[in-house]
């Protein structure tokens, strides 16, 4: 083996980089970095080894982080990262995805208000693909509980032109062009929150999480406001998965590394009911048969007065095997395991609110 | 506290937040420098540190809602004038949680 797994952990206050020894037993965590302004999304890129932030400071605005030496030294920068004049400025950077055949310099950012910006040189300066938000729709996208935010990127694996992002609440797009023009892709996912004879709209939906599948670029899943959906055509039209699980709410999903038919998931207890660990017993969700059967996860998890719930960017696996799954809360524990999810530990607490978890092996 | 010096002659003195500071390499507190706009002194910083004028202005343009600067005492904007010896403070609002 020889690997090391870098866990790369976004926070309210800053990022945190975890490592852990080959053996797979202990974890030093190091932090906060990014003079601990709020992250939103921290990923790395496996061709170059570079780690990227993407957050927002109050007084300073929206930047990308990077760093090339695992958390040494960072520089930033929001060098093109802007819309023209007249727009509401951009508030922060939510979402960040390397290029998937980009060699170590091209990697995707969402922000908010909801746009999608390119850049070709590992982060130093960045260009708006405008064609997302000279979309028809875009009028009429209204933000989500967090604003109205790009919080999903999803390149395909194989075909650099084709891209789909998610955005809170207008739902998911999908470009075939590099991002000049851009299609809706949400039939069959409801929007229970509008009236009863408009719930399944061409677009308007809540999606939380989108995410795609090993081996199969056309297969897609999403945990959304109102329902847990499969696609295996793209995103053209989506299946409901959800039966089987304790909620139709939730926000984070993660697939296995080389599995397409396994997914976790964390249900939450539901919108309006709190939005923390059904029956207040922490629990992750798996599937192996993609979504038409569920298994509770929860050993090693607490199973008594849990109040906390996980966000839409706050899980991850690795790449090893069998492959580590890890989620971060809103009350800052971290919690990994390294047998697909059948055990749990708790690697770190205390840590402000956890906004994201990505992983690198290294 | 750092002193608003006197200027060298022609030049206004612009007195940085830490907070800023902390995100240049290399960036002082104090700078010297000519302008007669505070648009000109956010320029001339840029030159000195590139990206600072992303920190402290947002696309409309105008100076972030959580930054203040104050040209001799009184609350400024990018095109208040400014006089050569003028002191010029960029300060962090109270802001965050």
């Amino acid at each position: 083996m020889g690997e090391k797994v870098l866990l790369l952990v976004g926070t309210k206050k800053g990022a945190f980089i975890l490592s852990r020894d080959t053996s797979r037993s202990s974890w030093s965590l190091r932090g906060p970095f990014c003079d601990t302004w709020p992250i939103n999304h921290v990923v790395g890129d496996s061709a170059s080894g570079a780690i990227y932030a993407a957050g927002g400071n109050e007084w300073f605005g929206p930047a990308v982080w990077k760093t090339t030496d695992f958390g040494e030294s960072w520089t930033h920068s929001s060098e093109g990262l802007s819309y023209p004049p007249e727009e509401e400025p951009i508030k922060m950077v939510w979402s960040l995805a390397p290029a998937a055949r980009g060699a170590g310099k091209t990697l995707y950012a969402g922000v908010q208000p909801a746009g999608l910006f390119r850049s070709d040189d590992g982060g130093a300066s960045w260009h708006h693909l405008s064609g997302l938000r000279d979309h028809p729709s875009r009028p009429e996208w209204q933000p989500g509980g967090a604003g109205l935010i790009l919080h999903g990127l999803v390149p395909h694996p194989e075909d650099e032109k084709q891209l789909w992002v998610a955005i809170s609440a207008a739902g998911v797009f999908h470009t075939a062009d590099g991002g000049e023009t851009w299609e809706p892709r949400n039939r069959g996912t409801r929007a229970d929150f509008n009236p009863e004879d408009q719930r399944y709209p061409e677009f308007g939906q809540c999606v939380h999480c989108l995410v795609t599948a090993p081996g199969m670029p056309d297969r897609l899943y999403q945990q959304n406001h109102c329902g847990m959906y499969r696609s295996d055509d793209g995103g053209r039209g989506w299946e409901s998965i959800e039966a089987g699980l304790p909620s139709s709410f939730g926000f984070p999903a993660a697939v296995h590394p080389r599995d397409p038919d396994t997914l976790y998931l964390v249900p939450l207890n539901g919108d309006i009911a709190g939005r923390y660990m059904p029956e207040a017993r922490a629990a992750v969700w798996r599937t192996r048969d993609g979504g038409r059967s569920w298994d509770a996860l929860r050993r090693g998890l607490p199973q008594q007065n849990v109040f906390y719930g996980v966000l839409r960017q706050a899980m991850a696996t690795d790449r090893l095997d069998p492959a580590g799954v890890y989620f971060g809360t809103g009350s800052g524990s971290l919690y990994a395991s390294a047998d697909e999810g059948e055990s749990w530990t708790c690697v770190a607490e205390h840590l402000p609110t956890i906004t994201s978890v990505e992983t690198l092996v290294i | 506290m750092i002193e608003a010096a006197k200027p060298a002659a022609g030049h206004a003195v612009v007195l940085l937040p830490p907070a800023l500071v902390n995100l240049f390499p290399g960036a002082e507190r104090r700078v010297e420098l000519a302008a007669s706009r505070v648009d000109e002194v956010i320029t001339a910083l840029d030159a000195r540190w590139p990206g600072m004028r992303d920190r402290l202005c947002d696309s409309r343009p105008s100076i972030r809602r959580h930054i203040n600067v104050f040209v001799d005492g009184e609350r400024a904007n990018l095109d208040t004038a400014i006089s050569a010896g003028a002191e010029v403070f960029i300060i962090t609002a109270i802001s965050g949680g």
